[in-house]
């Protein structure tokens, strides 16, 4: 039995529930954790084997050597396709993947990020 | 075939009725098309060819983004290949996860259709009402892979991410409330009268007509062709889940509404069925990095149809030769049989009805000139030559091109 | 004269009319965004979105002609503006009433569907083209009913004149009862009327992206979407004063007041067949307005005919 405008009753209900879409950027709410976002990194535990280098898909990550068992990790955050296989690839577990996905600059140079956390002639 | 007196208006390449650039010619006899011709191409990235300069390991994450919607598709049909090739055993809970995804894909998938094809006719109420729904899945997808598309999810021999049982609970929620709002979705799709109206007796593919065009996927069983790579050659873990493949006789577009409403009912089921099911044990055995020389062809039910990934190795950790098909390439001969005879206005709604993906289909395909008996392959230093040739005769120095964006940086 | 130009101009002419249009998009948009969950636009959008258009560079296709191109969006805006000055909103009597007059604005209100064919036909683009075709046979199905219910009403009042049948319906408030049938079928051809679903027919996107209004871009685009709101906004008047009425002996304030509550009621109805159905093909569209909309509207003027006859003066 097929009559015309079936989805009217819904359409009364929805007019006095609270709406499913969000105030973005006013309301963040809407990742949840364990998203893959901007990696970090702990130049504590790499060993410069450069194993994540050579599993990147993308070519986005280097490692530099700064100094005596030092090193720094420069990401491209344009070409990163946030996938996380450096984090796995990693025999050291020395980068982590966080949920930091609001990464959007107006200077393309910002995009080339060098990191080096818990660097201990680097404060 | 098109003939002089008819008026010939392009649908695309950009089109607000196609989600990504197809080209169909169509001619008009008022507002009855007499015929028709497709296309295609405009998506064609090179990303067979990008295969052979990346390890396994990096090709799983550009397979994967062959296409956004059937990302775990690909991703899964080109390891499976691989892991043949290689002689891997991967473990059951490695499997279980890889089929949890696969669903979870599918509902997605299909609810996205449903929205889609609502879009096309007009009908933006649906379109807003299964995107709404479809979040709730998406969300799943993002807490459970870490991301809502290209779920990354696959690696040589298993799977990157286990799940908690929180998780496990937060799942078969969601499924609760999706199978409540997809049982109103049937109930409206089977009463609600402007609907049936757009949507009855629209691209009508017979049975022999489907055969003959090898059409897959909901597109083939809603004419009545019943079969489905997940019954016919199980693999991941379907070989040990119970459920019915879904297939109409209605030989028209509500066919195949009806037959994806059907698989998201049993993709509904499946879920609940891997979650009780799901073996305890590792989710990955260590994958040599280096696969031995051979060839796999591997089989896959994507949310379109029929999927299938060739991987020929060398012994070297490159492959040697990836070719995929993608089920949309099996189904768009079928878009010029069934838009015979109709009215422009179900243009939009009989292509969308295939669910095209011209991500996924358009690659390489080689023609074979059988006059003349002449095999013509272009090697790859000629076409780039032409190319540049090309450009230069338009005007387009690129030596010259390639100097300014260098400096610009 | 001042006169005159005081209701030419302000009310309720243009500036009236520009306000009372930009209101009317924003409830339209924001009800159609409510139904289907969502949060809708602001209230300043329809304002953002003229001024945005405004400031664009126009842009004529080459082998469009022109004048037509430029002429069109004003010739609707102009059509549907002086139509509202035949009809009552404040009270019983329009600013300038006489005998005849509804069919004065039932044809001003046919002009904005012609500007819209003429300015596709000569834009001279396929997808335009199809859409002016398309917009004028569906002008052959809905305007038939639409004509035979104001039709209908006015024989019943025994006036040409507009403001005539206010002022009747008004003294003799159980005669409403006799339209309703008029008021839905007025309803949907208003509906027919305005291009919105299911009858956006003419403007469907997903089919030959925006039919008559494909080459349309900056300062013409701004007038034409100004004189849809303008259209619904002069429809809705009509519809209210023919078959709505209410309230029209008060003081003036409550009697405003009515005013806008009829004209957001019957905006609202119009938003919620929005979101309610499908759009129809174009044979489905002039199978329907033939086989039930324009029986129902003859067998109200059936209805009414022998309601005279039979009742006393």
């Amino acid at each position: 039995m097929s009559h015309p405008g079936k989805i009217g009753r819904l359409l009364i209900k929805m007019l006095f529930k609270k709406p499913a879409t969000l105030n973005y950027p006013a309301d963040h709410s809407g990742m949840p954790a364990g998203f893959r976002g901007k990696l970090k990194f702990n130049s504590l535990n790499c060993i410069g084997c450069q194993m994540c280098m050579r599993d990147c898909p993308a070519g986005a990550i280097k490692i530099k050597k700064t100094g005596e068992k030092q090193f720094e990790a420069q990401i491209d955050l344009a070409r990163c396709i946030y996938c996380g296989q450096c984090v796995d690839s990693c025999p050291k577990k020395a980068l982590e993947i966080t949920a930091d996905f609001e990464l959007a600059q107006l200077d393309p140079a910002k995009l080339k990020v060098n990191l080096n956390a818990a660097n201990k002639n680097n404060p | 075939m098109h003939d002089s007196g008819d008026v010939k208006i392009p649908i695309g390449p950009q089109h607000p009725a196609l989600k990504e650039p197809e080209s169909f010619l169509i001619s008009l006899r008022g507002e009855k098309i007499t015929a028709s011709s497709v296309r295609l191409g405009y998506n064609h990235r090179g990303i067979e060819k990008a295969c052979e300069a990346r390890t396994y390991t990096q090709d799983i994450y550009l397979i994967e983004r062959v296409c956004g919607i059937c990302s775990h598709s690909h991703s899964t049909c080109f390891v499976q290949a691989v892991e043949e090739i290689a002689g891997l055993d991967i473990p059951a809970r490695a499997k279980y996860l890889r089929t949890l995804i696969a669903e979870l894909e599918r509902i997605h998938s299909h609810l996205l259709w449903l929205g889609v094809a609502g879009h096309e006719i007009g009908f933006d109420t649906l379109l807003m009402y299964t995107w709404r729904d479809r979040e709730v899945v998406m969300d799943i997808l993002a807490a459970l892979t870490g991301n809502r598309v290209n779920y990354g999810i696959n690696t040589i021999g298993g799977v990157r991410r286990d799940i908690n049982a929180k998780q496990k609970e937060e799942v078969l929620k969601a499924m609760d409330i999706l199978e409540t709002q997809t049982k109103y979705y049937i109930d409206l799709a089977q009463n609600e009268t402007t609907l049936l109206k757009r949507l009855q007796g629209v691209g009508v593919l017979s049975h022999d007509d489907a055969q003959r065009l090898g059409a897959v996927g909901p597109t083939g069983r809603a004419s009545g062709i019943d079969r489905d790579t997940r019954k016919d050659d199980p693999y991941a873990a379907y070989g040990e889940l119970d459920f019915k493949v879904i297939s109409v006789n209605n030989n028209d577009v509500y066919g195949r509404t009806l037959v994806r409403l059907g698989e998201l009912m049993e993709s509904f089921n499946l879920v609940r069925q891997v979650i009780r099911k799901l073996p305890e044990g590792a989710i990955s055995v260590k994958a040599p990095r280096k696969i031995p020389a051979g060839q796999a062809v591997s089989r896959y039910e994507a949310p379109r149809g029929e999927d299938l990934h060739f991987v020929r190795s060398n012994g070297t950790d490159k492959p040697d030769r990836v070719k995929v098909r993608a089920p949309t390439l099996a189904n768009i001969q079928s878009v010029s049989k069934m838009l015979e005879d109709r009215y422009l206005a179900d243009m939009p709604i009989v292509v969308a009805a295939i669910d095209p993906c011209f991500s996924c289909t358009d690659r390489m395909v080689a023609l074979r000139d059988t006059q003349n008996r002449k095999k013509n392959t272009v090697p790859w230093e000629t076409i780039r030559l032409k190319g540049i040739k090309w450009y230069k005769d338009k005007g387009v120095d690129f030596a010259s091109l390639n100097k300014k964006l260098s400096a610009s940086f | 004269m001042l006169r005159a130009l005081f209701h030419i101009l302000i009310f309720p002419g243009l500036l009236f009319l520009f306000v009372f249009g930009f209101l009317a998009e924003y409830a339209d948009r924001k009800l159609y965004a409510r139904f289907q969950n969502r949060v809708g636009p602001p209230w300043f959008q329809p304002i953002a979105d003229f001024i945005k258009l405004i400031s664009k560079e126009e842009i004529i296709p080459e082998e469009a002609d022109s004048l037509v191109f430029k002429l069109m969006p004003i010739f609707a805006l102009i059509a549907s503006s002086v139509a509202i000055l035949y009809i009552p909103i404040l009270g019983e009597r329009a600013v300038y009433a006489f005998n005849g007059d509804v069919i004065v604005v039932l044809y001003l209100l046919t002009i904005p569907t012609f500007t819209y064919f003429l300015g596709g036909w000569y834009s001279r683009s396929v997808y335009s083209m199809i859409g002016a075709v398309r917009s004028l046979t569906q002008l052959f199905a809905y305007e038939v009913p639409l004509f035979l219910c104001i039709l209908a009403s006015a024989m019943l009042a025994d006036t040409w004149s507009i403001s005539g049948i206010a002022a009747f319906y008004s003294r003799h408030l159980g005669y409403w009862f006799c339209n309703i049938i008029g008021f839905g079928v007025a309803l949907v051809s208003l509906l027919g009327k305005l291009e919105k679903v299911p009858f956006d027919i003419p403007e469907a996107e997903t089919e030959i992206v925006a039919g008559s209004f494909t080459e349309y871009n900056g300062r013409p685009l701004a007038f034409f979407r100004m004189s849809f709101n303008i259209e619904m906004i002069t429809g809705a008047s009509l519809l209210s004063a023919v078959f709505l009425p209410f309230g029209l002996n008060l003081h003036p304030a409550a009697v405003f007041l009515c005013y806008i509550l009829q004209i957001f009621f019957i905006i609202a109805a119009i938003s919620f067949l929005r979101a309610l159905f499908a759009r129809l093909r174009l044979d489905q569209m002039i199978n329907l307005c033939w086989k039930y909309l324009a029986p129902l509207a003859f067998l109200q003027v059936l209805f009414n005919l022998i309601l005279k006859v039979v009742l006393p003066r």
